[in-house]
């Protein structure tokens, strides 16, 4: 398949921290791309940079065949209506309800009737699994996970082709987080989506991802499925997918295969 | 890209051809909307491109619709995603629920008129157990003076106080030359012309130059209480402080209100000699009162006790701007909006109580006869 992201020697570095240097990546349309690496090493910085809230010092970063870095305001625009990006603790507009969170992007569409925007986000918001009551409510009145839940509907709100998702099991209970592993399995299914999502979390890792990406020293050392990542031999690598919590997000895994 | 084709292929059946998408959406409602909804309705999906969720939408609701007026709506040709997609929509897809717009009735106004009426006398009360808490707290700092946060006072005197001097000094400035000027025009078709540095000194002594120091300091310095506190009390960290053993009354409001007390007479005293001066150059320029004899006069005709007239209001004015600044902050909620909001209404809310405590002051001073 054709890949949708094209990172090609990236360099990013803030004063003389050297966030990234040269670093390569595709994702392909419709895979589930997970992005691991250690606290520190630019995994939302890659995710801010791919969605060009972060300037890298050279490299191209090239979506959905538009150049994100020498593009022009009317391309930027259009690709920005074509993807969605939720943020770690949804980044949602405090001033605003839910529903009225998920409506702000789909104002840019022109002749669509107020009270279909309406309609359409409460859809979008049931698919996201928050209940109906939840439209109305402010975002300081949800809980954790809601919000989270609440950031995707929003990041879903065009139907983007791409969705990017920052740490999008952080901080949710187990129950919540396997939820949230399955709603992002099952609109990426429906939606046709391609998703990088950047995680901490093994079992998001093995449930969801069809590939993974593994960010150390400052580029992306490897790439491969679940199976390939276990049989790579690099210290931090071994030490991520073999180490105690691995074992056991495999392990709990492999009994749910059984 | 050409866009989406909807065609009526024969009676009661309709053919989508293209992507259809969320701009679409619209347009796929109209057209189904207006074929006759009580017949059986086919819709061939074969020639679809493209199906996202806001055409998917579009299409449920009518099936819907449909089957409530006793008809039927079938897609045929739909390839395994687009039914998929349809599927999932149908699930998700809200209740449609008539939901009238509220409008406000004369009794809402009256509630709303209440509400406010009874938010702002919470507010006073509020702001009064503000200022119970700073002595409480400053009378805890006279018994331990090692738990005192000199450096967070040293800080905010610099912000409050020492920052402020340039804008304070050239206002007072500035209304001494207008005083002048406006005296002047007054005074000389009486020959009076001396007279203006009475009218000059008085006003800037007594009034002017504490008052309007005051209204400064109100927006500058309220408004940075208020957000400063209210972004911490946004973010947890006031609760942060309380779990970790530390007051925030002593930690942000007593080295706030404290700096106030101790900035705000100094500022009122260098708008008094800035107004002064400010008075006396323009005297000269346009009235030919030399420096010397507006020193004179001075000293003559205007008694000292109009300094002490105006500047014992500096700490009664400070204690207001202080705590309402202070309690604003403490009212932030945890979204961005109230941040904006409680700022705004503190600068509203001190400069006000600073003119009302104004008033109250001049009625006094009438009544003593000072």
């Amino acid at each position: 398949m054709a890949p949708v992201i094209k990172l090609r020697g990236i360099r990013t570095q803030f004063g003389n921290h050297v966030v990234h240097d040269d670093l390569n990546l595709e994702v392909n349309a419709g895979e589930i791309l997970g992005v691991v690496g250690g606290s520190g090493t630019g995994k939302s910085v890659l995710l801010r940079t791919i969605a060009g809230l972060n300037r890298p010092v050279s490299g191209s970063v090239e979506v959905l065949g538009t150049d994100v870095l020498t593009a022009d305001e009317d391309a930027r625009i259009k690709l920005q209506q074509r993807w969605g990006v939720m943020f770690q603790d949804g980044a949602l507009f405090s001033a605003l309800t839910v529903r009225e969170n998920v409506e702000v992007p789909m104002r840019a569409i022109a002749g669509l009737p107020a009270d279909l925007r309406r309609d359409l986000a409460e859809l979008k918001i049931a698919m996201a699994g928050l209940p109906p009551a939840a439209c109305d409510n402010y975002p300081a009145e949800l809980s954790g996970g809601m919000r989270k839940r609440a950031g995707l509907a929003r990041a879903l709100a065009l139907d983007p082709e791409i969705v990017f998702l920052d740490e999008p099991t952080a901080g949710l209970d187990p129950i919540g987080a396997a939820d949230f592993d399955q709603l992002i399995k099952n609109l990426s299914d429906a939606l046709g989506l391609t998703v990088f999502l950047v995680t901490h979390d093994l079992d998001t890792l093995h449930a969801v991802c069809d590939r993974i990406a593994v960010l150390a020293e400052k580029r992306v050392l490897t790439t491969g499925t679940m199976a390939e990542m276990l049989r790579v031999d690099h210290p931090w690598v071994r030490e991520y997918f073999h180490g105690p919590r691995a074992r056991a997000a495999l392990d709990a895994q492999e009994r749910i295969g059984d | 890209m050409t866009g989406l084709a909807i065609d009526v292929t024969r009676t009661g059946a309709l053919a989508l051809r293209g992507p259809a998408t969320i701009s679409d959406a619209a347009s796929v409602s109209t057209a189904l909307a207006g074929l006759p909804l009580s017949e059986p309705l086919s819709v061939d999906l074969s020639e679809l491109t493209r199906l996202d969720t806001g055409a998917a939408y579009a299409l449920v609701e009518a099936e819907r619709r449909a089957e409530a007026a006793g008809g039927r709506l079938e897609f045929v040709g739909a390839s395994e995603a687009v039914d998929t997609l349809l599927t999932r929509v149908r699930a998700a897809a809200p209740r449609a629920v008539d939901t009238k717009p509220h409008r406000l009735t004369l009794l809402d106004r009256c509630e709303n008129l209440g509400r406010s009426v009874a938010d702002a006398g919470s507010f006073l009360v509020d702001c009064l157990g503000l200022f119970g808490l700073f002595l409480a707290r400053l009378w805890r700092v006279v018994l331990h003076p090692k738990e005192f946060r000199f450096t967070a006072l040293v800080h905010h005197i610099e912000e409050v106080g020492l920052k402020a001097v340039p804008i304070v000094a050239l206002m007072a400035f500035l209304i001494g030359v207008v005083l002048a000027f406006q005296g002047a025009a007054q005074l000389r078709q009486f020959g009076a012309e001396v007279f203006v540095v009475d009218l000059i000194a008085i006003s800037i002594l007594r009034e002017l130059g504490i008052l309007l120091t005051a209204i400064i300091v109100a927006g500058r310095t309220a408004s940075a209480f208020t957000a400063a506190i209210g972004s911490m009390k946004m973010r947890e960290e006031i609760d942060a402080m309380r779990t970790l053993a530390i007051d925030p009354g002593q930690a942000l409001i007593v080295p706030r209100i404290l700096a106030l007390l101790i900035t705000l007479p100094i500022l009122g005293l260098v708008a008094d000699i800035a107004g002064l001066l400010g008075g006396a150059i323009m005297s000269w320029v346009e009235l030919g009162v030399s420096p010397g004899m507006f020193r004179t006069r001075l000293f003559e005709g205007t008694d000292v006790r109009h300094v002490w007239v105006g500047l014992v209001k500096a700490p009664f004015f400070a204690i207001i701007i202080g705590v309402v600044g202070c309690r604003a902050g403490l009212n932030v909620g945890r979204d961005a909006e109230s941040l904006g909001r409680m700022t705004s209404s503190a600068v509203v809310a001190a400069i006000f109580a600073v003119i009302v405590a104004d008033a109250i002051f001049s009625i006094f001073f009438a009544q003593i006869g000072v």
